[in-house]
């Protein structure tokens, strides 16, 4: 056993604290080349993870960068750094510790670069673009030490792929570089371990007690929630009467257009003026930064937030936390009852608030899920890659490379470990000359190889660009919002470019919890005016779309057979009662489709219950159909439970919709075309380079130099379908989608037994599809015919003397 | 053949779907802003390597409207390659293709800003072509009637009531058409952008391609409510 030098223990007992059993055991273990804890929040886990790290420098001293310390969140490595410091400083130790995110100044990032602080605190991203660099080497000299945080979280995406990617690199220039994970509790230990490791070295898992079980329940309110809605409006005075009852309250919401609209509710409802803040990643940083230092000063009652505040972050005080709307996910509803409460061995106190009825009974299923200590998960790929060709590119930009030694880097990283030579070859073959069939790029490739066998950029100015285009985070298209003023007035956030297409002068919306006035775009910002007189649209955001577990899904299933439903609240008992007297619950080995009429088009809704991403291919599937039975169908969004599809024309039939063999024939070339695909390829073809992030004052000027990337997919799709950014493309898509094994499964589980219900208006349990998002468009025949209407109607409209200005959009959810 | 017919200083003309202009009596089809060789500039000028196939798109699609039209004579709008370097770099088969295409045809290459100099393909290089009652020209110009131009690319776009449809389109109005770009790797200009608005009669038409061309009225941009006195 390592024992503590008496500085640190004399600190600890001066705070009345003894060292925990699992910080001990990291110390004892910190010569593992990779070793992962596993702890509760509030366990200590982030004192756990530096322990070493301080003791070393404490008794050895070192020269230059020690520790590199990696968060997900720009904001977490600014709160580990002021939490750091108190210890180091009360011990009185000579160590510098610095942070380095894109916030940081361009003096201070130079500095870091030529005089490195022993701790860097830093993000994946800020990570990438400092191994990018030429002088890598030298400013990584001596590094012991890696300690990433909430790596549960990185391992999930795409970051978290690029930062060991990252890692391989430096563990090339720092041999005896030491591995350290944090995580919070997770379904599965041994996939995290997998991932952090450098193989084929061994990374063991150290379990912290996790702490006595949450406490949770669902709120209960006297007025009951509406049928549809995301809101929760009817629980406002509620949850204001829980806020009065603890000190600090966090209220999370799953999206950002949620949280703008409960908080602007709740502050109508404050006749106390309690202090109440609003935080999520939409808001402007000086915002955010002022909310986030009233929260450490302990002056807000409650924040109302998003996964912005998702994790780790240090906030003290709080004792309750809220979560607005059905979790979705057990995990992610675990990891953020673990913000309440950050004393350990005290129960952490959470409150669900269903936002419509049938959150009400996801509420009761994930309820029955934590308590049976069911997590969820969907294990994850191979390595994607996009995010290795960025990494060539990244490798590159730092200096001349050879092929086998990177190759040998890369496959040492664990979600990389099976990745072939071929594979490989693909990546840097496309990084030098584009991977084209028609060898187009010989005099101008992008990557050369050179007499004595190293790659080099064949023109190192380009090195600025790849480096401006680093990093996997995908960025909706938003516009910044400004108050309006002689000189740019305060900035208060982005909207969607989609949304802000929609605005026309005098229209008002909601941002920061305050409502504005659109009053104009002018060099692509939005200004605003605080006149605000009318009742606001909302501004909504591609909120995060959280998938529900299939487990989830069955759990509800099961529940909608019972004859009556004692558990539940009455309201909702009573209006699954009604669904099925005014149409079917959805039953096991049935297949229910609904149609109505809704909002001016056909809606059928298809209750699969297979989990969204099995519902979303079936999306895809059943409106190829419709367009070739010719029912013009316009689009389709769907959840875990259902898929519903929306068009010009009625279903009468359903029987034709599952006709395997049609629906299995044409299947490649449907999805090659469809909107899908295009997202897909636009996110991964900027990862990988093909094209780029901003295509700066390009787009400023608006002017018409730019063009879709849809284009570039159609030409590549035409000519060259064997390209390696397809095949990224058909990868990334279909990790959100599920073969087509499956669908053929459901068929044949349901054989003929589909109850088609055609009913005259929008059913009970439909009601919240309404609202989801991430609708998929579909660009068919119905768009012809609906251009046909419009300008019939515009050009005997404008039988009078003037053109009249296009009849204004309505604003609608999606598009 | 699927267009949309309209007069144009008494020359009757039609908008094809594809973007092209086609003019019956003169047996002469116009198109603009091919942008031939783009993908090799992005190449050259910035390291990005786009697929390489935009060029043999453009003339895949041109080549399907010179056998529908049977057309005797081409005019070329100007910024028919994207830059005079591009149209050198064009590799060979490309420029035979291009040879094929004019074959038994006349052939009128009007400059653009993009390749102001002549090229050493066949055809004529012209600044600008007058063909009575009609003027060809790149960029148009203020107080021209009866004028044929591009280089806006204009597109326009239309609510219809499930969604925003966003088109490449021709402008018109008595004076002049504006044709869209033709070439595959191009973007569009809103039409309702100041420069198009102030060119435009306030009577003109947008006629959007597609399957099935459809005209409407151009659409504008909304007139500035905001009352300067009173923002704060």
């Amino acid at each position: 056993m390592t024992s503590l030098p008496s500085r640190f223990t004399n600190w600890f007992s001066t705070k009345g604290w003894s060292i925990h059993p699992h910080q001990q055991a990291m110390l004892d273990r910190s010569d593992d080349p990779a070793l992962l804890l596993i702890a509760p929040t509030g366990g200590g886990k982030t004192l756990a993870g530096f322990l070493p790290t301080l003791v070393d420098l404490a008794e050895a001293g070192h020269n230059g960068l020690h520790t590199l310390y990696i968060s997900p969140l720009k904001a977490l490595a600014v709160d580990i750094k002021r939490n750091l410091r108190t210890p180091v400083d009360e011990m009185g130790l000579e160590i510098r510790i610095d942070d380095r995110t894109g916030d940081t100044p361009a003096s201070r990032k130079k500095r870091q670069r030529a005089d490195p602080p022993h701790i860097l605190l830093t993000t994946p991203e800020s990570l990438a673009l400092l191994v990018s660099y030429e002088d890598a080497p030298l400013m990584f000299r001596g590094l012991k030490r890696v300690v990433v945080d909430e790596i549960h979280a990185l391992a999930e995406s795409k970051r978290g792929d690029q930062l060991m990617l990252a890692l391989a690199r430096l563990q090339t220039l720092c041999p005896d570089l030491r591995r350290v994970g944090l995580s919070a509790t997770v379904e599965d230990p041994q996939a995290i371990a997998h991932f952090l490791a450098r193989h084929p070295d061994p990374c063991e898992i150290l379990m912290a007690d996790p702490g006595p079980p949450p406490d949770i329940a669902m709120l209960t309110t006297d007025e009951a929630p509406p049928w549809a809605g995301g809101g929760a409006k009817y629980a406002i005075p509620a949850v204001l009467e829980q806020v009065k009852r603890h000190k600090t309250t966090l209220i999370f919401h799953n999206t950002r257009a949620q949280a703008e609209l409960f908080f602007h509710n709740l502050w109508l409802a404050n006749d106390d003026s309690l202090p109440i803040g609003i935080h999520h990643g939409s808001l402007d940083r000086i915002q955010r930064d002022r909310v986030e230092a009233a929260m450490v000063r302990g002056e807000l009652r409650a924040i109302v937030c998003t996964g912005s505040l998702d994790l780790g972050i240090d906030w003290g005080d709080v004792d309750l936390v809220i979560q607005i709307g059905a979790p979705k996910n057990v995990k992610r509803l675990v990891q953020r009852i673990g913000r309440a409460n950050h004393r350990y061995n005290a129960p952490s106190k959470a409150l669900l608030v269903p936002a419509n009825r049938f959150e009400v009974v996801e509420c009761i299923a994930a309820l029955e899920a934590v308590k049976a200590g069911d997590l969820d998960g969907d294990p994850r790929g191979d390595g994607p890659l996009d995010v290795l060709c960025q990494h060539i590119l990244i490798t590159a930009s730092a200096g001349p490379f050879q092929a086998d030694a990177l190759y040998a880097e890369v496959t040492s990283a664990g979600a990389y470990h099976t990745l072939s030579r071929a594979e490989f070859d693909a990546c840097l073959d496309f990084c030098a000359t584009g991977g084209y069939a028609l060898r187009a790029y010989d005099q101008w490739q992008r990557l050369m190889r050179r007499a004595d066998g190293l790659w080099q950029l064949r023109d190192p100015r380009t090195a600025r660009r790849i480096r401006m285009n680093i990093g996997t985070i995908q960025d909706t298209d938003t516009l910044k919002v400004r108050l309006k003023r002689s000189r740019g007035g305060k900035p208060l956030g982005e909207i969607e470019e989609g949304f802000a297409a929609t605005l026309t002068p005098g229209d008002t919306f909601l941002i920061g919890g305050q409502i504005v006035r659109y009053e104009g775009l002018r060099e692509m910002t939005v200004e605003v005016t605080r006149r605000a007189d009318k009742k606001p649209k909302i501004a909504t955001f591609m909120g995060t779309k959280f998938a529900t577990s299939t487990q989830l899904s069955a759990r509800i299933l099961e529940m909608f057979r019972q004859p009556s439903w004692p558990a539940l609240p009455p309201h909702t008992a009573e209006w699954l009662a009604l669904q099925r007297s005014v149409s079917k619950l959805p039953e096991p080995g049935r297949l229910l489709i609904e149609s109505f009429p809704h909002d001016g088009r056909e809606q059928m809704v298809v209750y699969g219950f297979a989990g969204r991403n099995a519902q979303q291919t079936l999306g895809l599937l059943l409106t190829k159909r419709l367009e070739e039975m010719g029912l013009n169908p316009l689009g389709f969004v769907s959840t875990d439970y259902a898929t519903l599809i929306w068009g010009l024309d009625r279903l009468d039939d359903p029987a034709p919709l599952f006709d395997i063999a049609a629906l299995r024939d044409g299947l490649e070339t449907w999805l090659a075309g469809n909107a899908v695909m295009k997202r897909t390829f636009r996110a991964s073809a900027t990862i990988a380079g093909l094209i780029e992030r901003n295509i700066g004052g390009q787009r400023k000027s608006g002017r018409q130099a730019t063009f879709s990337s849809d284009i570039l997919y159609d030409t590549l799709h035409k000519y060259d379908p064997d390209h390696l950014m397809l095949k990224i493309t058909r990868t990334e898509a279909l990790r959100g989608l599920v073969d087509f094994g499956r669908i053929e499964d459901l068929a044949a589980r349901i054989g003929g037994r589909i109850d088609h219900l055609k009913l005259d208006r929008i059913t009970p349990l439909s009601a919240p599809l309404f609202l989801e998002p991430g609708r998929v468009p579909i660009k068919g025949l119905a768009e012809e015919r609906l251009l046909a209407e419009e300008a019939d109607r515009l050009l005997s409209t404008a039988g009078l003397a003037t053109a009249p200005a296009p009849r204004k959009p309505q604003w609608r959810v999606g598009y | 053949m699927n267009g949309h017919s309209f007069t144009l200083a008494g020359a009757e003309l039609v908008a094809l779907g594809s973007g092209a202009l086609w003019w019956p009596d003169q047996v002469l089809l116009c198109v603009s802003d091919l942008h031939l060789g783009k993908s090799e500039r992005v190449a050259r000028r910035s390291g990005l390597t786009l697929p390489p196939y935009d060029t043999r798109d453009t003339l895949t699609r041109l080549a399907a409207d010179l056998a529908l039209t049977n057309a005797r004579t081409v005019v070329c709008l100007g910024d028919s390659f994207d830059d005079l370097r591009a149209a050198e770099a064009l590799p060979e088969d490309e420029k035979l293709w291009i040879a094929k295409l004019q074959a038994g045809r006349r052939w009128v290459w009007i400059e653009g800003n993009h390749d102001p100099g002549p090229i050493d393909l066949g055809g004529t290089h012209l600044a600008e072509l007058p063909r009575a009652p009609l003027t060809f020209r790149h960029i148009a110009q203020s107080g021209a009637s009866g004028e044929v131009s591009g280089h806006y690319h204009p597109k326009a776009e239309i609510a219809t009531r499930a969604r925003l449809i966003s088109r490449p389109a021709f402008l018109l109005d008595s004076d002049r058409v504006i044709l869209p770009s033709y070439g595959t790797y191009t973007g569009g200009l809103r039409s309702t952008a100041p420069e198009l608005s102030d060119l435009m009669r306030p009577e003109a038409l947008a006629i959007l391609t597609g399957r099935n061309p459809h005209a409407v009225p151009m659409p504008r941009a909304a007139p500035d409510h905001t009352n300067p006195a009173s923002s704060n």
